[in-house]
């Protein structure tokens, strides 16, 4: 499959990045989170896309893509939903809330939902401690979450979904 | 001043959406301390922040005055990076602050890069958190365009840029060196150190790496003073402490407090008491990585030295009257931490807690140095199989025997942080594990 290349506006911004560090390999993150925006998720034609805008060799970016966890390899659903289970969230029951959501689409932590309307990931702290249990899709905050509230508030993300890749 | 009262030098603006915007921001007497700083000299302002005690707000608690005075005296260029990367299990205040007062982080990194002679600072903000992200990128805009960052900073001759910074999903880089190197677009291996940032650091200049707190610290110095900040703390420590406190209280919450509060008086005067009527059974003061407190031990204040120093904190043992030695005859009690405070009520099941904490380390070392790349895995393996009541006989010796070959054995503090609560909890409730792995051997038997 052929990669469509950078449209216009992201390679207006990736120059835009690349002025803000004194060489091409510090702009390695931008570039991905820029590229994860534009594509969806980093497959290996999108990350040697990258590699050669920032003429680093593909191993470097592709040891980067697999360091860190939001560099997503597979296409994920609409809504990325990060359920925190960490300490302050389970002392609340998340994972209570992390039960009621796998109920409710039927699929585990790592799973997307057929109709591709969800990814469920079972997050770490995301500091948002105080307001336990909770869990982040895109920029939106779910906080102190009650597990007979989720049905709702899923079918809510279903209607207006928010993205995650900006 | 009471001590239960907040008092309130960094989370004033929380709640006042207006203060977001420069103009807001401004009308509320932003930007102030800026413009008199640029008409001091740096070595001045570093004066005033050594004098103000001000300490590091990341987890350490190291003075920021005396480690902005490690910046050699010839450097040409140098970095300020602001550690946006706020991970630490129970902390929840970095975000807090950039998302109502993002240009009060912004004058702080100003402030701080002219002391230090710095003319492009970054803003590593952690991946994940997309909202502040959008609020940071917008006030950072918001600055350039109202001439506070540039060429000519508030009309001066400073030039100065900030580049805000994405991280992508990774606790380690909130350590200083893995995040110089995941700024630098690599993967996030902590450094070997020395050499330290301060002289070595970001594309191989000495750099500065300050937490959120910390530098939103700092315009109020330059504006009061360093020594009304100083008479604000308590001992060696100045200024106000944030207090994320979570799990079993009334009433949960970010709470900026003077340093001298104790756990006690945080719990029972601040947020409303234990929920559904319990009694409190242990207490994490700052951050997951930090040894436990029991009931007894929370009438000590949560400032940075008392932690560490108070004889009413029970000492962490490797095993039972074994004294774990943090070296040089240092011995650990425990320590403030990131200002994480997770409050555990008497129902609460500590194996199965600290099985979970455990779980997380494991999941988040970066696999560079055997130890910790192991023995978190072992540690989260064991404590969940005692946890889960399929604990073997001697499992408690093998957690700690593991826990202790972590303890300053690795090129970073996440291995440390992995082996000091485990042997936190198996110091100070000892008899919850024993009683688990009594009921899965009879069980098994
Ligand atoms: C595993 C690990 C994770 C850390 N995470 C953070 C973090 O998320 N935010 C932070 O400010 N400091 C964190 N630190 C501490 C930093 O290494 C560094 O000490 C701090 O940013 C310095 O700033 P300060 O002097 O203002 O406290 C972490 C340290 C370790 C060992
Ligand atoms: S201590 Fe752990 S996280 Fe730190 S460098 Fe070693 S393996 Fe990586
Ligand atoms: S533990 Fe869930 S947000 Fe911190």
């Amino acid at each position: 499959m052929q990669t469509a290349p950078l449209s216009d506006a992201a390679k207006q911004k990736l120059n835009a990045v690349l002025s803000r560090y004194p060489n091409a390999m510090a702009a390695c993150l931008p570039a991905l989170h820029l590229a994860r925006a534009e594509y969806g998720h980093l497959g290996d034609d999108v990350v040697k896309l990258v590699a050669d805008h920032l003429a680093l060799p593909v191993a470097h970016v592709h040891g980067v893509v697999t360091f860190y966890t939001m560099f997503r390899r597979e296409p994920s659903g609409q809504n990325v939903l990060r359920v925190c289970t960490n300490i302050s969230c389970m002392l609340r029951g998340g994972y209570e809330i992390l039960g009621a959501v796998e109920r409710e689409l039927g699929i585990k932590p790592g799973q997307t939902t057929p109709d591709g309307c969800f990814t469920l990931i079972e997050e770490e702290c995301l500091a948002a401690c105080a307001n336990a249990p909770m869990m982040i899709c895109g920029a939106r905050y779910f906080l102190d979450l009650v597990p007979e509230k989720m049905p709702e508030l899923l079918a809510e993300l279903r209607q207006t979904p928010q993205t995650e890749l900006v | 001043m009471p001590a239960t009262r907040e008092t309130r030098l960094v989370t004033k603006r929380f709640g006042d959406e207006q203060a977001k915007t420069l103009a807001g921001y401004v009308a509320s007497g932003g930007y102030q301390a800026l413009k008199k700083a640029l008409g001091m000299q740096p070595a001045a302002i570093l004066d005033e922040v050594k004098k103000s005690n001000l300490r590091g707000r990341g987890g350490a608690g190291f003075p920021t005055g005396m480690k902005w005075g490690f910046i050699p005296k010839d450097a040409k260029t140098t970095y300020l990076v602001c550690n946006a990367d706020e991970s630490e299990p129970g902390t929840c205040k970095d975000r807090e602050l950039m998302y109502w007062d993002p240009h009060l982080l912004i004058e702080g990194m100003a402030i701080a890069s002219f002391a230090l002679g710095c003319h492009h600072a970054y803003l590593y903000i952690r991946g994940e958190m997309m909202r502040e992200h959008a609020v940071m990128q917008a006030a950072v805009d918001e600055a350039y365009r109202g001439g506070l960052l540039g060429k000519r900073v508030a009309g001066s001759g400073y030039e100065l840029d900030i580049t805000v910074h994405r991280g992508a999903g990774a606790y380690i880089c909130g350590e200083e060196t893995s995040l110089l190197n995941s700024l630098e677009g690599r993967r996030g291996w902590p450094r070997m150190k020395p050499p330290f940032p301060a002289v070595k650091g970001l594309f191989g200049q000495p750099t500065i790496v300050n937490n959120v707190e910390t530098l939103m610290n700092v315009p109020f110095i330059v504006e009061q003073g360093g020594g009304v900040f100083a008479e604000l703390g308590m001992g060696r420590s100045g200024g106000t402490r944030i207090l994320c406190v979570s799990g079993h209280v009334n009433r949960p919450g970010v709470y900026e407090l003077p340093l001298g509060i104790t756990t006690r008086q945080l719990i029972d005067e601040v947020c409303g008491g234990i929920w559904k009527g319990r009694k409190v059974k242990a207490v994490i003061p700052g951050g997951s990585s930090m040894p436990p407190l029991d009931e007894s031990e929370l009438d000590v204040p949560i400032e940075f030295d008392a932690l560490m120093t108070d004889p009413r904190i029970k000492e962490v043992e490797v095993r039972p009257g074994v004294k774990f030695d943090l070296g040089g005859g240092k011995t650990l009690r425990t320590m403030a931490g990131s200002g994480g405070v997770v409050v555990m009520d008497d129902q609460a099941d500590l194996p199965a807690i600290c099985a979970r904490i455990m779980q997380f380390y494991a999941h988040e070392s970066c696999g560079q140095c055997t130890p910790c790349r192991e023995g978190t895995g072992w540690l989260a393996r064991i404590s969940q199989r005692v946890a889960d009541g399929r604990g073997l006989p001697g499992d408690l010796e093998l957690m700690e025997s593991i826990a202790h070959g972590i303890g300053g054995n690795t090129i970073c503090a996440l291995g440390d942080a992995a082996a000091w609560p485990m042997l936190g909890f198996l110091t100070k409730f000892r008899g919850e594990f024993e009683a688990k792995l009594a009921a899965s051997v009879a069980g098994a038997a």
